[in-house]
C-alpha cells in the first residue's frame, strides 16, 4: 500500500516535471504586471529553487497532510477545495453508469453464452460492440440534437434546470434525472461490451465443466443448470472486472462532462491541463489514483469474501 | 514448429472462417490497408487543396462526401485520414506492445524481486485513468502526431505485460522448457525460442483490440483539440471540425464518424474471433 | 488599454458584447408588448470566470459577468461618446492636465452602504499598487497626483496631457469599505463581488452557472429583467444546441450558423439575429526580430500572396470586411484611402527575388544562401477562425514557393513559451479596437521590452513620434492627422499583414423587447430589456 501510494505520487511529479518551462512563467504569464521579485517569491515559495529530489520531498511532505497548494487559476483558490466540490458530481454520475452497466451487460453476457452462436448472439456481439466503437461526443451531440431540440423531450446539457430551486423535492429529482438520462446513457452504452465479453466467456467456461455436465446428467433442467449452478462461479471473476472499472470512474469523463456541460473533475483536469494548473493537475492525478487504490482494494476484499476458496485457503 | 503450422491450419483457420462477424472484420481491415495504401489512386483530389469559394457543399458526383469547411473534398480527407489513423493505431500499439512483452517475460521468467517491483509498477500504471495521463503528458508537450502514438503506447501496456506474464508462468515449469534447460539452453535462448511463441497469442488479441482503443482515444483527443493537428487529416480532426454542423453539415460528421465506428468495430470483431479460434478450451 | 491582449481571445468566440458601427440589417418582427419586470435572460459562457474583481481578471468571462456588476466613472454610451456613469459630470483643465468628477450623489453599493470619493481614490491607489497582481495599471501610472477634496468629488492631475485620460476611468470602481486595508488577492469579493451596478451578485455554482439579480436600488432605476444568469457550456456545439432547444437567450453565432442554419422561418420566428461590424482585427503578425521577416520586400511578398477577399469569404463566408489597418473602418481615426498591395502573386515572386530569394530545386521551395523559405505560423487554440485563416495561408504562400508550418497552442503555453520569450516566427492573433485609439502598448518602439505588447518588436521613429503626438493633445483633427499617416507607414511596411475585422452576429430570443441596435451595438440599453407579462418564461 505504501509503495503503491509512493509511486503514484512520484509519477504524477514526474509528469508534471516533463512540461517545459516552470509552473511559476505560466502563472505569471497572465498577469505581466507582476514583478521579478514577485517571481522569485513564488519560485521560493515553490520550492523551484531546490534541486528536483528536494523539490518532490517538500511536495510530498504537504501532501501527506492532504495539502496539494493553491490554484494557480486566477482564483488562487485551494486545490483542494476546487476538487471537493466537484467530486460528487462525477462519481455519483460515474457509479449510476456502473451499475446500469452491471446490470444491463451482465444479463447480455449471459442470455449471450446460452445463445451462443445463434442470430442472437450475433446481434447483441455487434451491438454492444457498436456502443464501443462509436465516437462518444459524437453520440451525443447526435443524441442532443435528436431528443433535445428535434423532439424536445430531453433537456440538453447540465444538472439542473433554471429555477429547480423553487421546486418540490420530487419535482427537482425528477427535473435532475431527466438531465442524467443522456449523459448516463451515453456513458453506460459505451462500456457495455468490455463487461458483457467477458460475462459470456466466463459463462461458457464454466458451462462446459464438469460438475454442470453431472448437474446435466442429473437430469436437472437447463434452466436449473444455468441459474443455480454455472451462475454463482460464472459471476465470482466479475467482482475482478469492478476493480479494472474504478479509474474509468474518474478518468473516464472528461470527453462527456465537455460536451454535457456537466461540473466534474474530467472536466477540471482538462482545464487545470489547459491552463496548466500544476497544482490542480497533480492534486487530482494523485487523489484519483489513490481512490482507485483503495476501490482496487475493497475490489480484492469482496472477492475474498465472496469466493471461499480464498477464504479459506490462501487467503 | 511443425506441430504448430499443422495446428494453425487445422484447427484455428477452420474455427477462424466459422465465425462470420470476425471474417467481416478482417475483410474491413483489410480494406483500410487498401485503401490507405492506394489513396492517391482512389480519389483524384488533394486532401489539402482549399476552395474557399466552394466551402461546405453537400455530396455530389464531384464530391462524394461533399466539401468541408474550408472547401476541400471530404471524401479525399477521410481516404487520407486512414492512413493516419491506422498509423496511430499500429504505431502506439507497436510501443505498448513491446514494452509489455519485455517487463511481461522478465517478470514471469525471473521472478522474485524483479517480478515483485515489475508487477508494483503496473498496480500503480493502473491506478491512474489513463485517459488523464494521456491528456496531461500531451498538454503539457505539443500535440505532435510522434508524441500522441508515443504516450497512447507508452500508458497502454500494462495489460500486455500482465497477460505475458501468466503465460510465461504457466509455460515456465512445461517438460518442454525443462527439458531445454536440461539441455543447456541459455535464458535468451529459451525466452525467445520456447517462451515466446507460446505466449504471442493472447498479445496478438490485445494487440488488435488496442489498435481500435488507440484510433479512438486519437478522436478524443482530437475533440479537445489536442489530438493530430491540421491541416493533416485524421478522422478525428474531421469529425471535430464536423460536429458544429451536426444539423446542416451532417455530410461532414457523418462520413468520418461511421469510418471511425466501423473500423473499430471491424478490429474488434477480428480481435475477438482470434481469441475464439486460438482458445483451445473452446473447443466444441 | 493593457487588456487588449486578453480580451481578444475571447472576441472572436463571443461578440455579444463588442461594439460595433452600422446599424443591424434586422430589427424585431413581434409587436413591442408593454415593459414589465421580471424574467431571466440566459447566456452561455464557454469559460467559468476566473475572479469577479474586474481589476485582477483577465478572461473575458469574468469581464462579462463583473461589467454588470461595477460601475466606471465615465462609460461609452451608444453612439460610443463618453458619458458619465458613477460621475455626475467632470471638468477638464483648459491646460487639459486636471480632471475633476463630479460623482452622482446617493449611490448605493448592493450592501447599502453609500458610494463616495473614498471609494475612487481606493480603486486608484490600489490599481497602481505593485503588488497588486493587474494587467491594467499602464493608464493610471500615468496620474501624477489624486486627491478627493470632498465625498462626492475626485480630482486627478496628469503630468502632460494624456488623450487617453479621460476613457481610462471607465474602469469599474471597487467598494473600499470592504477592500481598504486587506490583501485584495484573498478578498472574498472575488467570487462574491459587490458594486454599483444594475445587477447585483446572487450565487455562483461551481461549474455550471453566476446568477446575477436585478438591483432595485440602481442608481438609473431597477433594470426589468429580473435575473441574469451565465450559464457555463465549455462545448461550441453544445451551446448552440441550447439555444435552439431554449435553455439559452442569446449568444454570438458563427458565420456558419448565421449564414446556412439559422435563416429559416421557425428559427426567425424564435431569435432575433443582428449583424454589425466588430472592434477587431485579425492579423499576421511577423516577429520583425527573425532576419527571415528584417526585409521589408518578404513582408510585402507575403501580402501579395495572401487573397485577403478569399479569407474573408471562405472563414467569415463574408460576414466581414478586409482590413487594412489596426483601427475601425468608418471612425474617425481610420484613413479610408489606405490600401495595402493586394492579391497579386507575381509581383509576390519579384519581390522575393529582389529580397534574394529563388526557385533551385524541384518543390519550388524558394531558397536563399542554401536555405529554403519556411516558417511556422503560430495562432492559438479555440479559434476556429484564426486556424482557417492560418491553413488558407499555408496554401497561398506555398504557391509563390514558401513553405508554412501551423501550430495551434494553448492560450498560455502560446503567451508563456513563445510570445513572452519573443520565439516565434509569424502568428496569426487579433485584437479588439478600442474607442480611444491610443496605439502606444501595440506599436510605440519602448513597448517591445519582455512581455510588453508590442511581441513583434516593430520599431519606427516615426510611428513613434506620432503615436506620442496623437495620445498627448486632445484636439481631434490633429489626432487624426497622426493617425492616418501612422497607417500608411504601416500599410508600406506590413509588420503585420492586416487580416480581417469580422461582424458580430449576436442572436437574441424574440421574448425580449426594447433592444436598440446602434454604433455600439445591442447591449447598451440592457437594463431597459423586457419581456412582456404574458410571454415570460422563468
Amino acid at each position: 500500500m505504501v509503495p503503491l501510494l509512493l509511486g503514484i505520487t512520484l509519477i504524477s511529479f514526474v509528469v508534471i516535471r516533463l512540461a517545459p518551462g516552470e509552473p511559476v512563467e505560466a502563472m505569471t504569464a497572465m498577469s505581466p504586471k507582476i514583478t521579478a521579485e514577485t517571481r522569485q517569491r513564488l519560485r521560493e515559495f515553490y520550492g523551484l529553487d531546490k534541486p528536483l529530489h528536494v523539490q518532490y520531498a517538500t511536495w510530498l511532505k504537504q501532501v501527506a497532510t492532504l495539502d496539494f497548494g493553491r490554484s494557480f487559476a486566477p482564483d488562487n483558490r485551494p486545490v483542494t477545495d476546487k476538487i471537493k466540490e466537484r467530486i460528487p458530481v462525477t462519481i455519483s454520475l460515474n457509479l449510476i453508469a456502473l451499475i446500469l452497466e452491471f446490470g444491463l451487460a451482465i444479463p447480455i453476457g449471459i442470455f449471450a453464452a446460452t445463445h451462443r452462436d445463434t442470430l442472437y448472439d450475433k446481434g447483441i456481439t455487434i451491438f454492444v460492440f457498436l456502443g464501443f466503437a462509436v465516437p462518444t461526443f459524437w453520440l451525443a451531440l447526435l443524441l442532443m440534437y435528436f431528443f433535445g431540440v428535434k423532439l424536445g423531450w430531453l433537456p440538453i446539457s447540465g444538472l439542473h434546470s433554471l429555477g429547480s430551486e423553487t421546486l418540490s423535492p420530487m419535482a427537482w429529482f425528477v427535473d435532475l434525472a431527466k438531465h442524467l438520462i443522456l449523459p448516463v446513457s451515453v456513458a453506460t452504452f459505451g462500456s457495455l461490451a468490455g463487461l458483457s465479453r467477458y460475462m459470456r466467456s466466463n459463462m461458457l467456461e464454466v458451462i462446459r465443466q464438469d460438475y454442470i455436465t453431472t448437474a446435466r446428467a442429473k437430469g436437472l433442467t437447463e434452466r436449473a443448470v444455468v441459474y443455480r449452478h454455472a451462475l454463482r462461479n460464472a459471476l465470482l471473476p466479475v467482482i475482478t472486472f469492478l476493480g479494472f472499472s474504478l479509474p474509468g470512474l474518474i478518468g473516464g469523463s472528461v470527453i462527456f462532462e465537455t460536451i454535457f456541460a456537466i461540473p466534474g473533475m474530467g472536466q477540471l483536469f482538462y482545464q487545470g491541463v489547459m491552463g496548466r494548473d500544476y497544482p490542480l493537475v497533480m492534486g487530482i492525478l494523485v487523489i484519483g489514483a489513490f481512490l482507485t487504490l483503495v476501490g482496487n482494494l475493497l475490489a480484492d476484499l469482496g472477492y475474498a469474501l465472496a469466493d471461499p476458496r480464498i477464504r479459506h485457503g490462501r487467503g | 514448429m511443425g506441430f504448430r503450422e499443422s495446428w494453425f491450419h487445422a484447427v484455428f483457420w477452420k474455427r477462424f472462417r466459422g465465425n462470420r462477424l470476425a471474417v467481416a472484420g478482417g475483410c474491413v481491415v483489410l480494406l483500410l490497408f487498401a485503401v490507405s495504401l492506394l489513396a492517391p489512386y482512389i480519389t483524384p483530389w488533394d486532401p489539402h487543396a482549399i476552395d474557399a469559394y466552394h466551402v461546405l457543399l453537400p455530396p455530389s458526383t464531384d464530391h462524394w462526401f461533399g466539401t468541408d469547411e474550408l472547401g476541400r473534398d471530404v471524401f479525399t480527407r477521410v481516404v487520407y485520414g486512414a492512413r493516419i489513423s491506422l498509423k496511430v493505431g499500429f504505431v502506439s500499439v507497436g510501443i505498448a506492445v513491446a514494452i509489455g512483452v519485455v517487463l511481461g517475460l522478465v517478470s514471469g521468467f525471473y521472478g522474485g524481486i524483479v517480478d515483485t517491483v515489475i508487477m508494483r509498477f503496473v498496480d500503480i500504471m493502473l491506478c491512474f485513468p489513463t485517459f488523464f495521463l494521456i491528456l496531461a503528458v500531451i498538454a503539457f508537450l505539443e500535440p505532435s502526431i510522434w508524441y500522441i502514438m508515443a504516450i497512447i503506447g507508452l500508458t497502454g501496456w500494462m495489460g500486455v505485460a500482465r497477460l505475458v506474464r501468466a503465460e510465461v508462468l504457466s509455460l515456465r515449469e512445461r517438460d518442454f522448457i525443462l527439458a531445454a534447460r536440461a539441455l543447456g539452453a541459455s535464458d535468451a535462448r529459451i525466452i525467445f525460442r520456447h517462451i515466446l511463441p507460446n505466449a504471442l497469442s493472447p498479445v496478438l488479441v490485445s494487440a488488435t483490440l488496442g489498435v481500435a482503443g488507440a484510433i479512438l482515444t486519437e478522436s478524443a483527443l482530437s475533440f479537445l483539440g489536442i489530438g493530430v493537428q491540421p491541416p493533416t487529416p485524421s478522422w478525428g480532426n474531421i469529425l471535430t471540425s464536423g460536429k458544429d454542423y451536426i444539423e446542416f453539415g451532417w455530410w461532414l460528421s457523418l462520413f468520418p464518424g461511421l469510418a471511425i465506428l466501423v473500423t473499430v468495430l471491424a478490429y474488434n470483431l477480428l480481435g475477438e474471433g482470434i481469441r475464439d479460434a486460438l482458445d483451445p478450451r473452446l473447443n466444441r | 488599454m493593457t487588456a487588449r491582449l486578453f480580451c481578444c481571445l475571447a472576441a472572436l468566440v463571443t461578440l455579444v458584447s463588442c461594439s460595433g458601427g452600422a446599424p443591424p440589417a434586422e430589427l424585431p418582427r413581434r409587436g413591442a408588448g408593454s415593459p414589465a419586470y421580471g424574467d431571466a435572460l440566459v447566456v452561455g459562457t464557454i469559460g467559468e470566470p476566473s475572479n469577479l474583481i474586474p481589476l485582477l481578471a483577465s478572461d473575458s468571462a469574468s469581464h462579462d459577468v463583473a461589467g454588470n456588476v461595477f460601475n466606471g466613472l465615465v462609460k461609452y454610451d451608444k453612439n460610443l461618446e463618453l458619458v458619465g456613469d458613477l460621475a455626475e459630470s467632470w471638468q477638464v483643465s483648459p491646460d487639459g492636465l486636471t480632471i475633476t468628477f463630479r460623482l452622482r450623489k446617493g449611490v448605493k453599493w448592493h450592501d447599502g452602504t453609500e458610494f463616495t470619493s473614498r471609494d475612487v481614490l481606493y480603486t486608484y491607489r490600489v490599481t497602481i499598487d505593485p503588488k497588486t497582481p493587474t494587467a491594467y495599471a499602464e493608464d493610471f501610472k500615468q496620474v501624477k497626483s489624486a486627491e478627493a477634496p470632498d465625498r462626492y468629488t475626485f480630482r486627478v492631475t496628469y503630468g502632460k496631457p494624456f488623450a487617453p485620460a479621460l476613457a481610462s476611468w471607465g474602469a469599474g470602481i471597487l467598494p473600499a469599505h470592504l477592500l481598504e486595508g486587506k490583501d485584495i488577492t484573498k478578498s472574498p469579493l472575488s467570487r462574491h463581488p459587490v458594486g454599483t451596478g444594475p445587477y447585483r451578485f446572487k450565487e455562483w455554482i461551481a461549474g455550471q452557472k453566476v446568477v446575477l439579480e436585478a438591483f432595485p436600488d440602481y442608481f438609473e432605476g431597477r433594470p426589468y429583467i429580473d435575473r441574469f444568469v451565465y450559464r457555463i457550456i465549455p462545448d461550441t456545439s453544445t451551446m448552440y444546441l441550447e439555444l435552439k432547444a431554449g435553455g439559452l437567450d442569446m449568444m454570438g453565432l458563427t458565420p456558419v450558423q448565421y449564414a446556412r442554419q439559422t435563416d429559416t422561418p421557425e428559427f426567425l420566428a424564435r431569435f432575433n439575429k443582428f449583424r454589425y461590424p466588430a472592434s477587431a482585427y485579425t492579423y499576421l503578425g511577423y516577429n520583425l526580430r527573425n532576419p527571415l521577416f528584417a526585409d521589408r520586400r518578404v513582408r510585402q511578398a507575403i501580402a501579395c500572396a495572401i487573397n485577403k477577399d478569399e479569407i474573408v469569404h471562405g472563414v467569415l463566408l463574408g460576414l466581414g470586411q478586409v482590413a487594412h489597418g489596426p483601427f475601425k473602418p468608418g471612425t474617425w481615426p481610420y484613413n479610408p484611402s489606405v490600401r495595402d498591395f493586394g492579391y497579386d502573386p507575381a509581383r509576390a515572386k519579384v519581390l522575393l527575388a529582389e529580397a534574394g530569394w529563388h526557385a533551385i530545386g524541384s518543390d519550388g521551395i524558394l531558397t536563399k544562401d542554401g536555405k529554403p523559405f519556411s516558417f511556422t505560423i503560430f495562432t492559438n487554440q479555440g479559434n476556429d477562425q484564426r486556424l482557417k485563416t492560418a491553413q488558407i495561408i499555408q496554401r497561398r504562400l506555398a504557391k509563390v514557393g514558401i513553405e508554412v508550418k501551423i501550430r495551434v497552442l494553448e492560450w498560455a503555453s502560446l503567451l508563456t513559451n513563445f510570445i513572452d520569450k519573443r520565439n516565434f516566427d509569424a502568428l496569426i492573433m487579433g485584437w479588439t479596437i478600442p474607442q480611444d485609439p491610443d496605439i502606444f502598448d501595440v506599436w510605440h518602439s519602448s513597448k517591445t521590452g519582455p512581455k510588453e505588447l508590442n511581441f513583434i518588436g516593430f520599431k519606427n521613429a516615426e510611428v513613434d513620434r506620432l503615436i506620442e503626438e496623437g495620445r498627448s493633445t486632445f484636439d481631434q483633427e490633429k489626432r487624426r492627422r497622426c493617425y492616418w499617416r501612422i497607417q500608411e507607414i504601416l500599410a508600406q511596411e506590413q509588420p503585420y499583414t492586416f487580416l480581417f475585422v469580422p461582424d458580430a452576429l449576436p442572436v437574441v430570443s424574440a421574448r425580449f423587447r426594447g433592444i436598440e441596435p446602434a454604433p455600439a451595438g445591442i447591449t447598451h440599453n440592457i437594463i431597459r430589456w423586457y419581456v412582456p407579462k404574458e410571454e415570460q418564461v422563468h
